[in-house]
């Protein structure tokens, strides 16, 4: 779109749309939007229009439909658009984006065939869509309306509940017995359907849990909520004074607050990361008989067709390997960290990521399936680790159930003895409401909605449940160059004297990479079909036997060690070293991000420990250095030393937060404490991170380190405070002081308190 | 105290209506957007329709 109000376009395909925006009479839509100058822009339509459209399904009526996810959705002013612009097409019936899951759903009178014209004029827009399968994404929504369902039946009943207890608590002495047991006997007709119908998320996690022979978080609540319901059903068949029915209803409330605000972030993080992986989905190379190499849509491939796998990319569909021998990392399949070697014949799943040698493969099973297979196989991947990190809550959670079921049953032993068993009993469940953990269901989930979403608003996204926790304790920075503190998308400058010859076998070569310098290397001489038998080493290049030697592109100490050092100037290059001939120097150049100098200075003046990692040659990454005035570099760093130099950190005692990208630093971002990568990394590093950025700025480093501070510091305010109120009000149940009218305050007194503590995270700015 | 018999009675059909219309509201797909929802007030739809069909300002039904 338009780089900037004065009528500056930032490309062709900018300035294509803006004049077809004009055109349609929509030019409103400049004066209407809200772009954040730090998120992305869109991007001029690579997809074609009919890769879409084969999507489209007839129904009987005489209509079609399409479902659409857009990329590009910046504001309202973006939904008006899509929506006024489609609308002018006499066929449409409907067309309704949804600017919160990023969803277009278009209908129209006619066949399928009248699809592709509507996803052109979207495109022509300047937006890029992808199709789905809208079917795939109802059963999510489904769980978080379940929920949303339950705190509305929670809330009608405790408002309700606490208005009649109101009447009962304001009137205690005065009221009469009949009108009491009257309000008593209302108050227990609408709380207990409720407890039946909003408890059931509860009652069948606790169920769930004891079946399996563990106890969790759920099993107090339920056991609590149960208990005090009947005790108090009980109070009111004997017209006594203690029922607690308005505590029931509210404590269901407030953790239904708690459970669907966790729902929700992560649903989000989901979406999110199905949006991602949808946009950024590398065509696959797919290979026709004659040898020459497309990139096509995954969602084109037939069964049956040949696909490129490069090292470093992720298999795109389940397939035979036909061709080629290497090692996959299959960790998001099944967890497995082991790599495992693969050779003609063995069978591959969606997801598998391909660490060394490019690998041929025959398509087995292809679509909607594979993908959202990968989609659920990623999210499980961040579920493993958050598993293997226990997230601070859930280890409190974890000793806080027994103790608290053990409290409740000394209670009733202790008053047994001494009064009749019904006052003990009401006793011990005074203890149960009164220690439910309320503040701490509410207190974590509201915490890290509020940080997820503001940093999801800079584009930032958290993969790992507990990344919040272990940014906050980073002491020290270790960057990576290439793609990191630069820009990383290098453009090739061919010089004057370039030989086309060897600029070909370079490309036959370079195809078979993802590597950012193969990339620009393939752009520049695309017509090149890629070459056989290509072996990439990590950090090193890429080598080709042939009956002549052994061709190599890759970097200068790998490729032309002997060559003249009168060449060194800083810019990214690739040599070319073939048997025969001289080495071949290619040149690229790259930027540094706009504000990377900042960000350093402002890490630096926080007092972290900065580091600079590269794989690439002394003098582009001394360049770096003096620029933004990091002391500690090393160059010619290989991706195993990388890692050997996070575990000495971490032997020293360091904390270590890796930002980096590319194939080189897998490894280092899984064995950094805690790793972001850019989202345009290669999809290794997407998986090995726990946060994932978007964006040219390099402002969302020292942002996330800014929110994971804060959000430490409020939960752990926040459980402080759940401490001390169950030290004040618990040795109130034990001894038997604590009224419904007391149990209620306190509750909602604390639940409020947590839940204004953890907003003040948002509002800071 | 008669009152109650009256007041409580209708303090829960108000209570149960508001209910009612959440429940309602949310499988209409009212909060399917809560991002978009707000922002559409501010563009008028000045542009008529071509076709009559359809009212101007149909909240969307139960998505098929």
């Amino acid at each position: 779109m338009l780089a900037g109000e004065a009528g500056e376009f930032c490309c062709a395909g900018c300035a294509a749309a803006y004049a077809f925006i004009r055109e349609l009479g929509l030019d409103r839509y400049y004066t209407g939007r809200t772009l954040d100058p730090a998120a992305r822009r869109p991007r001029p339509p690579e997809e074609s229009a009919e890769d879409a459209a084969v999507f489209a399904v007839a129904s009987e009526d005489g209509t079609a439909s399409l479902s659409l996810l857009v990329d590009g959705l910046h504001c309202a002013a973006c939904v008006w658009l899509i929506e006024q612009a489609l609308q002018r097409d006499p066929a449409v019936v409907s067309a309704r984006v949804n600017l919160t899951s990023r969803r277009l759903a278009l209908r129209w009178q006619g066949g399928v065939e009248g699809a592709a014209p509507l996803v052109r004029l979207v495109q022509r827009l300047g937006y890029r869509v992808v199709p789905f399968d809208p079917a795939s994404a109802a059963s999510a929504s489904e769980e978080e309306r379940v929920l949303l369902r339950a705190l509305a039946v929670a809330g009608f009943a405790s408002a309700n509940v606490m208005l009649l207890s109101i009447a009962i608590w304001s009137g205690f002495g005065e009221m009469g017995p009949a009108t009491r047991d009257l309000l008593h006997w209302v108050s227990a007709l609408i709380a207990l359907p409720a407890l039946a119908y909003a408890g059931q998320p509860f009652f069948r996690s606790a169920l769930a849990a004891l079946r399996a022979g563990r106890t969790n978080m759920e099993v107090p609540i339920s056991i609590g909520v149960i208990l005090a319901a009947g005790t108090s059903l009980w109070e009111t068949a004997r017209s006594g004074e203690h029922a607690y029915f308005e505590s029931v209803v509210m404590l269901l409330f407030f953790l239904l607050v708690g459970r669907y605000l966790d729902r929700r972030a992560r649903g989000r993080v989901r979406s999110t990361a199905e949006h991602l992986l949808r946009f950024s989905a590398q065509p696959a190379a797919v290979r026709a008989a004659d040898g020459s190499v497309q990139r096509r849509p995954v969602a084109t491939l037939r069964t049956g067709e040949s696909v490129l796998v490069a090292a470093g990319e992720r298999v795109p569909v389940d397939g035979r390997v036909i061709e080629g021998r290497s090692a996959v990392d299959k960790s998001l399949i099944d967890g497995e960290t082991l790599p495992l070697a693969v050779a003609p014949g063995s069978d591959l799943l969606a997801g598998m990521l391909n660490l060394g040698a490019p690998l041929t493969v025959t398509v087995t099973a292809v679509g909607e399936r594979t993908f959202l297979a990968e989609v659920v196989r990623l999210m499980e991947a961040a579920e493993r680790g958050r598993a293997r990190l226990v997230a601070l809550s859930d280890r409190i959670a974890r000793r806080y159930a027994p103790a608290v079921h053990l409290l409740a049953l000394l209670t009733f032993v202790g008053w047994v003895l001494v009064r009749p068993w019904q006052e003990a009993l009401l006793n011990a469940v005074a203890v149960l409401i009164i220690t439910c953990p309320c503040a701490l269901g509410l207190a974590v989930p509201v915490v890290q909605v509020v940080a997820s979403n503001r940093l999801f608003r800079r584009g930032v996204l958290l993969k790992s449940a507990t990344a919040l926790e272990r940014l906050a304790e980073v002491d020290t920075v270790v960057f990576d160059k290439t793609g990191t503190l630069t820009l990383g998308q290098p453009e090739f400058r061919p010089d004057a004297d370039l030989d086309p010859a060897a600029l070909a076998i370079a490309a036959g070569l370079a195809a078979r990479s993802r590597h950012p310098l193969s990339r620009a290397l393939c752009r520049a001489a695309a017509e090149v079909p890629a070459a056989d038998g290509v072996e990439e080493h990590p950090g090193e290049g890429l080598s080709r036997r042939t009956a002549a030697g052994e061709i190599r592109l890759g970097s200068r100490r790998w490729c032309a060690p002997a060559a003249a050092v009168a060449a060194e100037d800083g810019d990214p290059e690739l040599w070319l070293a073939r048997p025969g001939a001289a080495p071949v120097r290619f040149r690229f150049s790259d930027r540094l991000r706009p504000d990377a100098v900042e960000v350093v200075a402002a890490l630096r003046s926080s007092g972290k420990r900065l580091l600079l990692l590269s794989g690439d040659r002394a003098e582009p990454v001394r360049w770096v250095a003096a620029a933004l005035d990091i002391a500690e570099w090393h160059a010619g760093v290989t991706p195993a030393e990388k890692s050997r130099t996070l575990d000495r950190l971490k032997g020293e005692g360091a904390r270590v937060l890796m930002v980096g990208d590319g194939l080189n630093d897998g490894p280092a971002l899984a064995s950094a404490h805690v790793s972001m990568s850019p989202s345009t990394a290669a999809d290794l590093c997407q998986t090995a991170a726990d946060v994932v950025f978007q964006g040219v700025s390099l402002g969302a480093v020292t942002e996330v380190l800014k929110v994971a501070r804060s959000s430490g510091a409020l939960v752990r305010e926040n459980i402080g405070f759940a401490i001390v109120y169950n030290l004040a009000a618990v040795p109130l149940a034990i001894a038997g002081l604590v009224t419904p009218l007391i149990a209620a305050a306190a509750m909602s007194a604390s639940s409020i308190l947590v839940v204004a503590n953890a907003l003040r995270l948002g509002r800071q700015a | 105290m008669t009152g109650l018999l009256f007041l409580i009675p209708i303090a829960l059909a108000m209570g149960l209506a508001g209910l009612l219309t959440f429940l309602w509201a949310l499988r209409s797909g009212q909060f399917d957007d809560l991002d978009g929802a707000g922002g559409r007030i501010l563009f008028d739809e000045d542009v008529p329709r071509r076709r009559k069909t359809q009212p101007p300002s149909q909240p969307r039904s139960t998505s098929p």
